[in-house]
């Protein structure tokens, strides 16, 4: 008898258990078709702070992890990409969006380099035509070239 | 004087260059410098109160995400153990992603810097403040803003040049 109540007690015991697990992580909402295909364009445009060359769509990360989450979630709550794009940056700054947005501070990057082909071009234009300009001819003292001519041949 | 435009281009290149090399990439600064701590109520270690960022106001504090599992949090350990109990410094523990046991066990191998823990078991307030790894530490104005990030594990050095002068600012703010 007394067997029999352990092992029901150990079985309410796991049962408790597996529930407050389940209740600690509640299962993440479904997404429906387009949902699903805004989510993965979504996280391949979101940048993994730890490994910081990836993408959270392609890091095993924890933290990847947890901001796929996010964005299942928010997109399941229907919260348009701007407001997603928004949460991203309020905590983690610019950097988690892997294409720059075009405002004031990110002038310089997304232009910084043409301008820098721009002045290559120009400085390459610029010292090619200056090599290139024929040397003006020296006004020559005729004589004195016949002269130093002769010598030579004499020699 | 031929070389004279190259020259200094080519000097004025290595200054950037240089000046990059210094900087670390693994360092994201953070957007929510200036800004007011992001809102949480989670339960302290023990669950026997709720904290908000309410009880960080009125003094400057330092909040230290920390974990059992973290490898960096033993680095800083020792540092944050001297900040505490011989600068006199208030860390407040934000465990972060752990269990309650082992957090407890954790802490009491290696000494408690914290005047308070708070158990952030889901990793939600690190994922409002912005936190990409542990350890971070966050420096609070008495008025509730967020002053610094220090990310990575907390040293002297760093605590001179830049913590220790905004707490002794933050204490009139």
């Amino acid at each position: 008898m007394m067997r029999v109540a352990s092992l029901v007690a150990a079985l309410l015991m796991s049962l408790a258990v597996s529930v407050s697990f389940a209740a600690a992580i509640d299962p993440l909402p479904p997404l429906s078709g387009a949902q699903q295909e805004h989510y993965q364009q979504l996280i391949s445009q979101l940048r993994c702070l730890v490994c910081q060359n990836q993408t959270i769509a392609d890091s095993t990360a924890p933290l990847a992890l947890d901001l796929r989450e996010q964005v299942h979630r928010q997109i399941a709550e229907g919260r348009s990409d701007a407001q997603i794009r928004q949460y991203m940056t309020d905590r983690y700054g610019d950097f988690v969006l892997y294409k720059p947005q075009l405002k004031p501070r990110t002038i310089l990057l997304w232009f910084g380099p043409f301008v820098l082909l721009a002045l290559a071009l120009i400085t390459a234009v610029i010292f090619t035509r200056r090599s290139r300009r024929r040397p003006v001819p020296v006004a020559v003292d005729q004589q004195a070239l016949q002269r130093l001519l002769s010598e030579e041949d004499g020699r | 004087m031929r070389f004279a435009i190259p020259i200094v281009v080519l000097v004025g290149l290595l200054a950037l260059l240089g000046y990059g090399l210094r900087l670390d990439p693994r360092v994201v600064p953070s957007p929510l410098i200036g800004k007011p701590a992001p809102a949480f109520d989670l339960p302290n270690l023990q669950g026997s109160a709720r904290v908000t960022p309410l009880d960080l106001r009125g003094r400057p504090v330092l909040v230290n995400f920390f974990a059992s599992w973290c490898a960096g949090c033993q680095v800083e350990h020792p540092v944050l153990m001297q900040l505490a109990h011989e600068y006199g410094v208030e860390i407040v523990g934000m465990d972060y992603k752990d269990t309650q046991e082992a957090a407890q066990q954790w802490l009491d191998r290696h000494g408690l810097p914290y005047r308070s823990v708070i158990a952030d078991q889901q990793g939600t307030a690190g994922l409002d403040w912005g936190v990409y790894g542990v350890p971070e530490t966050f420096v609070l104005g008495a008025d509730g803003r967020i002053l610094y990030k220090q990310i990575g594990p907390m040293t002297l050095e760093a605590w001179r040049e830049h913590i220790a002068p905004l707490m002794t600012a933050g204490r009139a703010s």
